[in-house]
């Protein structure tokens, strides 16, 4: 008997332990949980705050920089027909490096590499309007991560740190996101957490910030020590983010509470 | 696996069974709290985080959460041993619980320098809101 009970308790641990990923019917992008009058911002691009930051990374993309007086465009030409679904399959495995980079850190490795140019900080007014520019031309198109198996360790790091409990308040990205969508923390709804719009402007911020900026927002919220931009950990957690919200259309630039 | 632990679980699984465990007795030195005190502590935003995921009676009902129970009436419904067992280690009774433990180091990974080693509430801060809660009752 005690054995059966405690087996029981066992698979009744299990069970509630296992947060449920939500299933492909069931993805929604932030912008289903935000009130009319943010979607309305959003949908237009005269009131979109998030495309000046397009504009800039416009002309930062035509703009001769470094030692090789190369711009962005000098090799990829029109941003629209090359950049066309780049983001949408960022993170994507670098082989210079040898590692996952996401779109950002591709974007200074360009830069450095190939310009001969500084390198470009992590969410500089430069490197988010490029991104942003780049992000921009996939607005519309599905999230569509590539099925490379020399991503599939970090992908699956990225789950597991999306799953594990982090600072003094003992909280996983999924403790909310999976399990909890549908509610509301504070007075804000709790959402998905797909990554669909980014670089995002962001209402509290009032300015365009990255992916990154907005977990290192919510580890600080959990009382944890947040990662470091463009570390290995926030790229597999993009990289899982990708699959996760896999088939959504991209919105770059969003606009978010 | 600890006789506490499946003791919890096995109450989860049988919901109405009583539990030794389910109460906790004010720890020996704190004094009894003060519901003012502790009802100022519960609507605290940034020290408690109470209202971030529980309503109830309090300030500002548009800012309160839904991730948790509302409060309202909870004296009726628990006594004030049970209501320190909840706020001191919910995750005694539910392992998988959302709600932080307030008084022990139980944390996750990676707590910021900050708080680390720090609980979120000491004794006495809980024992205030042990007695706002358990004025609660309707």
């Amino acid at each position: 008997m005690a054995f059966r009970l405690a087996f029981a308790a066992a698979l009744l641990c299990a069970g509630i332990a296992v947060a449920q990923e939500i299933p492909p019917g069931e993805r929604r992008s932030g912008t289903d949980f935000m009130s009319a009058e943010t979607r309305a911002i959003q949908a237009d691009d005269g009131s979109n705050p998030g495309m000046l930051w397009v504009l800039q990374g416009e002309s930062l993309w035509k703009e001769p920089a470094g030692a090789s007086r190369r711009s962005c465009a000098s090799c990829h030409g029109e941003a629209a027909t090359s950049m066309r679904d780049v983001a949408a399959r960022y993170p994507a495995f670098d082989t210079a490096s040898g590692a996952p980079v996401d779109l950002a850190g591709k974007i200074d490795q360009c830069r450095t590499t190939r310009q001969h140019a500084a390198g470009l900080p992590r969410e500089s007014e430069e490197l988010l309007g490029l991104s942003t520019y780049v992000g921009h031309q996939s607005r519309g198109l599905p999230i569509a991560p590539p099925d490379d198996p020399r991503l599939h360790a970090a992908r699956a790091e990225g789950k597991r740190l999306f799953e594990t409990r982090m600072g003094q308040l003992d909280l996983s990205c999924s403790s909310c996101h999976d399990a909890n969508w549908r509610g509301r923390l504070g007075g804000s709804a709790v959402t998905q957490a797909h990554p669909t719009g980014y670089p995002i402007y962001r209402l509290e911020w009032q300015a365009v910030g990255s992916l990154q900026r907005r977990m290192r927002g919510c580890m600080v919220g959990v009382r944890a020590e947040p990662f470091a931009y463009g570390s290995a950990e926030f790229i597999a957690l993009e990289l899982y983010l990708a699959e996760r919200a896999a088939g959504l259309a991209l919105e770059t630039p969003a606009v978010r509470p | 696996m600890n006789a506490p632990l499946l003791a919890a679980m096995v109450g989860l699984a049988v919901p109405g069974t009583a539990l030794a465990q389910d109460a906790m007795p004010r720890p020996a030195g704190i004094t009894p709290g003060e519901a003012t005190e502790g009802a100022r502590l519960v609507a605290d935003r940034q020290k408690s985080l109470c209202v971030l995921c529980h309503s109830g009676p309090f300030p500002n009902p548009h800012l309160q959460g839904n991730l948790a129970p509302d409060l309202s009436g909870i004296g009726a419904r628990l006594s004030e041993d049970e209501i320190r067992l909840r706020v001191t280690d919910m995750k005694r009774l539910n392992p998988d619980s959302l709600m932080p433990t307030y008084a022990a180091s139980k944390a996750g990974e990676r707590v910021g320098t900050a708080w680390r080693g720090r609980p979120i509430l000491v004794e006495q801060e809980i024992e205030h809101i042990v007695a706002y809660l358990a004025s609660l009752k309707e």
